[in-house]
């Protein structure tokens, strides 16, 4: 119960509450107040009319037409509910159907409301009348009764009363209901959520199906947790990678320095063994550089530093240093970069992601001996953006493997004989996503295309 | 030549001071960065080496006050902060270079010996000089022994670049950033095949070599001793 004081629905639906009957009070106030005023004003414009009457018989035929006419009305009072009273200067009663003259003082201009004492009833406010001093001194007091007035003035009072407190209890039943059925929805997500922090990540928060506003909470969390263990599995699976891939050739150094200490070798061997454990070292800082690029791509750190790269410069930058090496293994490159629409971007990284492709074209090409021995990079401007493309004729991925090859340290097992940290490729997606683009691998029938397609125009 | 090493790792100060003294010049250690300070600027040095991470004061702000008290000694900086924000943040401070860590100690000496030697290569010189082998800036010629050597232009400006700093090691790194203007790390060892290119043409048919491999280090063109 105090959570629920304490969750902001039920604040709200308090303050809804607390609105609400304030309207309602003041709504129902106004309505009793001008009722009961204006069946108030009516009583005394009926007891006016009478006065105006009376005043006339009394103009017209005296004192002797003012007591007839007093008389005659005091008989029929039972019906009219008048009320008449002519007395002497010490109100002593002489015409009327009052018993006495009323105690209670009456106002500047003469109206009182007083109290009727009958029979079989308790004694209360229930007359209304205006009094006069005749010539005489006579007084005399023109009246009505006005218990049924009274009366409905109670009943109206009571039913406005039940009115507003049934109002209220509704009001507030609703609230409570309305932020209790809110707060089990948010209570779900918290559930779920401490379930998460416990360490369950499959838990996923319950959709009702009914596609509120909650339900597109929930949805967009669901998607936001299914987002965060991919990247926690796939970051396990790099972990485990880095682990295995580093271990292999920090054991290789280990090993070659140890045969070099154990061995009584001559001096040659033992530069040869320090020349090829500075190798399988460098080798190691190139896997340390390359990760360190793409956790700085991935982050998106050096989006700050970047600026308009022309790409048909860059691909024949990239292919001036990757030709003798094509034409070493016996392959042709045939570059086709036509000017295009410059990029905004990081030079240095998008040099190593084409750089990247083309090493793997060559590598791939030549070891499988493929009999088209042509790798072609161009350049595309494609709409909306350009796209750099490199196809081979070499081997090629499997579909399946498409997707898997861009992960950290994967390298398919037919290329385990070829040099190389498996980044290659992830580098290459990384520099890609870094500049709003994509990277993507097809089959070239026979052989690869890599397509690296980047946005032109500020990098979002 | 004399070179002070600002670095608070001793075991890598010493290892440095050992490899630059054989290599000939005179070194001097400070393991903090006030005392660096003051060693720098109450002595004349051709070469600071600093470390950017050290007790007592940053190596940005040693190398600030050095230039704030006037003088032009060459500094290159050492650091593990090797991203390019970095490296220019340490230029923009004074630095005259800047290496990240890990580094190969033939590639600090390569840079070293590039510093030292910059004054000398603002002359304008026409032409360059390696034993037998020269290379006309103006004509854009390369010749060995009299005999014309055909070369492609970005092997006339790694073989331009080799000859500006003919006796000392070039790394791989120093080729790429400096020939073909990328930081990048090449997957394949591609700028071997560009050396075997250029030492088919310059040293082929010639008893002495003028263009050696380092292993684990880099290359090296140099006249026949």
């Amino acid at each position: 119960m105090t959570r629920l004081l304490a969750s902001s629905t039920f604040r709200l639906a308090a303050l809804y509450l607390g609105l609400f009957s304030l309207s309602a009070a003041l709504l129902f106030g106004f309505i009793y107040l001008s009722t009961a005023g204006f069946a108030q004003h009516q009583t005394d414009e009926i007891i006016e009319t009478e006065i105006d009457a009376l005043a006339e018989q009394f103009n017209q035929q005296g004192m002797v037409g003012l007591v007839r006419a007093l008389d005659r009305r005091s008989a029929s009072a039972r019906a009219t509910r008048g009320l008449y009273l002519l007395t002497d200067a010490n109100f002593k009663p002489l015409v009327g159907n009052l018993s006495r003259w009323p105690d209670e003082e009456p106002d500047a201009d003469g109206w009182v409301t007083f109290a009727l004492q009958y029979a079989d009833e308790a004694s209360g406010d229930f007359g209304r009348a205006r009094i006069f001093r005749l010539r005489g001194p006579l007084h005399l007091l023109v009246g009505r009764d006005i218990r049924e007035q009274k009366a409905f003035e109670a009943l109206m009072l009571d039913s406005l009363i039940w009115g507003a407190a049934i109002t209220f209890a509704l009001a507030l039943a609703g609230g409570t209901l309305m932020s209790r059925a809110m707060l089990r929805r948010v209570d779900a997500i918290n559930d779920t959520s401490r379930e998460i922090i416990a360490g369950d990540f499959s838990r996923r928060v319950p959709v009702s199906g009914s596609g509120d506003e909650f339900d597109r909470l929930a949805g967009n969390l669901n998607a936001m947790l299914d987002q965060i263990e991919r990247l926690m599995a796939g970051m396990k699976q790099v972990t485990s990678n880095i682990a295995h891939d580093l271990r292999t050739p920090l054991n290789r150094l280990r090993g070659r320095l140890e045969q070099a200490l154990i061995g009584n070798p001559d001096p040659d061997a033992y530069r040869e063994a320090l020349a090829g454990s500075i190798e399988e070292a460098d080798n190691l800082l190139k896997t340390f550089a390359a990760l360190l690029n793409i956790a700085q791509a991935e982050a998106g750190a050096t989006r700050e530093r970047f600026a308009a790269v022309d790409l048909a410069a860059l691909i024949r930058d990239v292919a001036d240093l990757y030709d003798p090496l094509a034409e070493e293994r016996g392959l042709t490159l045939k570059v086709d970069a036509p000017a295009a629409s410059p990029v905004q971007g990081d030079r240095h990284l998008l040099f190593q992601a084409v750089a990247n492709l083309l090493d793997n074209a060559i590598k791939f090409t030549a070891a499988a001996n493929a009999p088209d021995k042509s790798i072609a990079i161009r350049l595309d401007q494609a709409s909306p953006g350009v796209d750099i493309v490199v196809q081979d004729h070499g081997p090629g991925i499997p579909l399946d493997q498409r997707t898997r090859v861009l992960d950290p340290f994967v390298r398919l097992e037919d290329s385990r004989s070829e040099p190389g940290n498996g980044l290659g490729l992830s580098l290459a997606a990384a520099v890609a996503q870094l500049h709003g683009g994509t990277l993507a691998l097809d089959d070239n029938r026979p052989g690869l295309r890599a397509t690296l397609s980047l946005p032109v125009g500020p990098a979002g | 030549m004399k070179i002070l090493v600002i670095e608070d790792d001793t075991e890598a100060a010493s290892y440095l001071a050992k490899g630059l003294k054989e290599s000939g010049y005179e070194v001097d250690i400070a393991d903090d960065g006030r005392q660096g300070l003051v060693q720098a600027i109450s002595q004349p040095y051709d070469v600071l080496v600093v470390d950017r991470m050290l007790p007592g004061m940053d190596g940005l702000s040693i190398v600030e006050a050095v230039r704030a008290a006037g003088m032009d000694t060459k500094v290159i900086f050492l650091s593990a902060m090797a991203e390019v924000g970095d490296r220019v943040e340490g230029l923009r401070a004074g630095g005259d270079d800047y290496l990240p860590k890990p580094f190969a100690f033939s590639e600090l000496l390569a840079r070293i010996e590039a510093l030292l030697r910059r004054p000398a290569e603002q002359a304008a010189e026409t032409a360059l000089h390696v034993g037998d082998l020269t290379m006309d800036l103006l004509t854009h010629t390369v010749k060995r022994a009299g005999d014309a050597i055909e070369l492609q232009p970005r092997e006339f400006r790694l073989l331009e670049y080799l000859m500006r700093h003919a006796g000392q090691v070039v790394t791989r790194t120093m080729l790429l950033e400096n020939v073909w203007d990328y930081h990048f790390d090449p997957q394949t060892n591609v700028i071997d095949v560009h050396i075997s290119r250029l030492r088919r043409k310059i040293d082929r048919g010639f008893e002495k070599p003028l263009l050696h491999t380092v292993r684990g280090a880099g290359y090296c063109l140099r006249a026949h001793d």
